[in-house]
């Protein structure tokens, strides 16, 4: 088991420098020019002469491979370079956000596994009766809904039945966890039904799939009993791939927050992405791109590390 | 794909071999059925568009507005009307021009790319291959909202004959590495069969055997992953045109529609709200009925 693991944590270091290096040269092509938004933002005419000042002053101006350099070397110290807008540190930018994206991306994980278990297990066990029809076109309505959608119903439900919103303003959580988790619940649970969706759909078929195995038979033939067959020899191997699903969706679940951020007013990372793409700030872009590279490569360690836990299988492979 | 059935024992039954009809797949998928009228109806509301709707979707008529006590739903405007007025049914009908056209085309783009890489890399196997195939997963490890936006920040905006070409770009791009992932590990099978060998000895061009005799032999799951792709691709296009990077006024998109909504109108005018949001979710809900039953009808085991 440990030498898998040391072999497959080595194994993410290349992903990650790749990942480096490919996100600094394709995104030193984008055309537009922070500089020249940003200070003609702040109103007046802009000379030429001023525009190439600023530049030199963020570094603008050196070639490409100095700056190549320099990115390269910061990276392995968490220096992701300074925010061209706010000339704050990207890593204090992302670091001031990622607590309330990360709480939120736990949140909707729990609610979703939350609503999953039972709609997935249901429409399996029942399949073909009206239930599993009711529930498949639940789960499959969850994939087409916009979550950003959702989130605004949800808010107009609140404004309906309770006539308020949740305060705005982040509260801790542990400040006032009660607070907190009225704001969160909602964007949670917009992002979280979706979520929940693909998650039941996953688990209704690797249940399908699992009970029409030889062994299911067997132990069918045998005598044992129906609900045994079921939780001990069927439910245990079902839930392999549904740990998969749950994982990559959580890596996957920040696609999910940069619009219900958006909608709920929350300053999570999403809102993050979302603005320093409308205001060309490249630097934090970089940023927030291997943030989420980063994050999605440790998912998959620990996804592929817990597989190869519950399966003995995968470590002796090669 | 199923082959037909021959039967080889003596007595003298013979088994149909598998029909490909429109009638049996209506028989057979009635959800799916469902998915491709209700597809239908909106490619007519969308061609017609013009003649169908009762108003201009740009005609502004503030004495309509909610922000004056106007635009509840009434027979003039039978589903409200918006901030400025306008008819909300039929920008609804003219949104759905926008989603279906860049639904389609992103769609095909991607996927014709991603099909012609999948095979390529299987054809050419080898180093091409496992270079193919780890940059396809550095690819995959980004959310596909999150491969669109990036790609709405490299592209500048341009529009051809009123169409966004940057937004289609971008929604195309995501779609390729999971296109290319399973049309490969199709076309892995395809490329050892004998008339790949006999092509070869031909001494046709890697480009011709990869085009006339691989990638005719993938077609269903292009099929269906298009489909399922188009789905996506509008859901992808309204998120896109909500946060303000997809395509710009005064196009009519469902995504756009509900970006303008005012905090105050969700107590006002909540029909501002809701019937955008149902028409995109209508819209991929159909696509996806129709992806599922077409991918359970024509290859049952491929998974996406």
């Amino acid at each position: 088991m440990l030498s898998y693991a040391i072999r497959r944590i080595l194994l993410t270091i290349p992903t990650l420098i790749a990942v480096a290096v490919l996100v600094f040269f394709v995104l030193r092509v984008v055309p537009g020019d922070i500089v020249e938004i940003k200070l003609t933002a702040e109103g007046g005419m802009v000379s030429e002469e001023e525009i190439m000042r600023e530049k030199e002053r963020l570094g603008l101006n050196d070639p490409i491979m100095v700056q190549f350099y320099k990115y390269m070397i910061g990276l392995p110290q968490g220096d992701l370079g300074i925010s061209l807008w706010t000339e704050n540190s990207v890593s204090s930018e992302i670091a001031a956000r990622i607590g309330l994206s990360f709480e939120l991306a736990i949140l909707s994980t729990v609610l979703a596994v939350l609503i999953a278990f039972p709609l997935g297990t249901l429409s399996a066990l029942f399949r073909g009766s009206i239930l599993d029809y009711v529930i498949r076109l639940l789960t499959i309505g969850g994939i087409a809904v916009p979550s950003f959608w959702l989130g605004m119903l949800i808010i107009m439900m609140l404004l309906a039945t309770v006539g308020q919103l949740p305060p705005l303003g982040t509260v801790g959580l542990f400040e006032d966890p009660l607070t907190n988790l009225n704001q969160l619940i909602w964007p949670a649970l917009s992002v979280g039904y979706r979520y929940s969706s693909v998650t039941a759909r996953m688990l209704r078929s690797s249940i399908l799939e699992v009970l029409s195995e030889d062994y299911i038979r067997t132990a069918r033939a045998k005598g044992v009993f129906e609900r045994i067959v079921i939780v001990k020899h069927g439910m245990r191997n079902a839930l392999l791939p549904t740990v998969t699903v749950i994982g990559l969706e959580f890596a996957f679940l920040l696609g999910g927050l940069v619009v219900t951020e958006s909608v709920f007013n929350l300053n999570g990372i999403g809102k993050l992405f979302v603005d320093s793409v409308v205001r060309n700030d490249l630097n934090l872009l970089q940023g927030l791109v291997l943030t989420v590279a980063t994050g999605f490569v440790l998912i998959n360690l620990i996804v592929d590390l817990l597989y190869a836990a519950l399966d003995p299988r995968i470590r002796y492979q090669k | 794909m199923s082959t037909p059935t021959t039967n080889t024992t003596t007595d003298q039954t013979y088994t149909k071999p598998a029909r490909r009809t429109v009638w049996d797949f209506v028989r057979q998928q009635p959800l799916g059925s469902i998915g491709i009228i209700m597809i239908v109806i909106m490619m007519l509301a969308a061609i017609f568009a013009q003649q169908v709707s009762p108003y201009d979707p740009t005609d502004v008529d503030f004495e309509a507005s909610p922000a004056f006590g106007g635009g509840a739903p009434s027979m003039a405007h039978l589903l409200g009307a918006d901030a400025f007025g306008r008819d909300i049914l039929s920008r609804l009908i003219h949104g759905a021009r926008t989603a279906l056209s860049i639904g389609f085309l992103s769609a095909l783009f991607g996927c014709s790319i991603g099909a012609i890489i999948g095979t390529s890399s299987a054809f050419f196997g080898g180093k091409i291959d496992l270079l193919v195939q780890r940059f396809i997963d550095l690819m995959l490890s980004f959310p596909i909202i999150i491969l669109a936006i990036i790609v709405i920040a490299i592209f500048p905006k341009t529009v051809v004959a009123g169409i966004d070409v940057n937004v289609i770009i971008a929604i195309a791009i995501p779609f390729i590495p999971k296109t290319a992932r399973v049309i490969r590990s199709q076309a892995l099978a395809v490329v050892t069969l004998p008339y790949v060998d006999a092509a070869r000895a031909n001494g046709f061009s890697s480009r011709r055997i990869i085009f006339r005799h691989i990638l005719p032999n993938v077609t269903a799951p292009f099929l269906i992953m298009m489909t399922a792709f188009i789905g996506q691709a509008i859901l992808l296009e309204a998120s896109l045109s909500y946060l303000g990077l997809g395509v710009v006024e005064p196009t009519p998109s469902w995504g756009l529609m509900l970006s303008g909504v005012n905090a105050d109108y969700y107590r006002t005018a909540p029909w501002m709200i809701i019937y955008p949001g149902l028409a995109v979710s209508v819209a991929v809900f159909s696509f996806n009925l129709f992806g599922d039953s077409l991918r359970d009808w024509l290859d049952p085991k491929l998974k996406l």
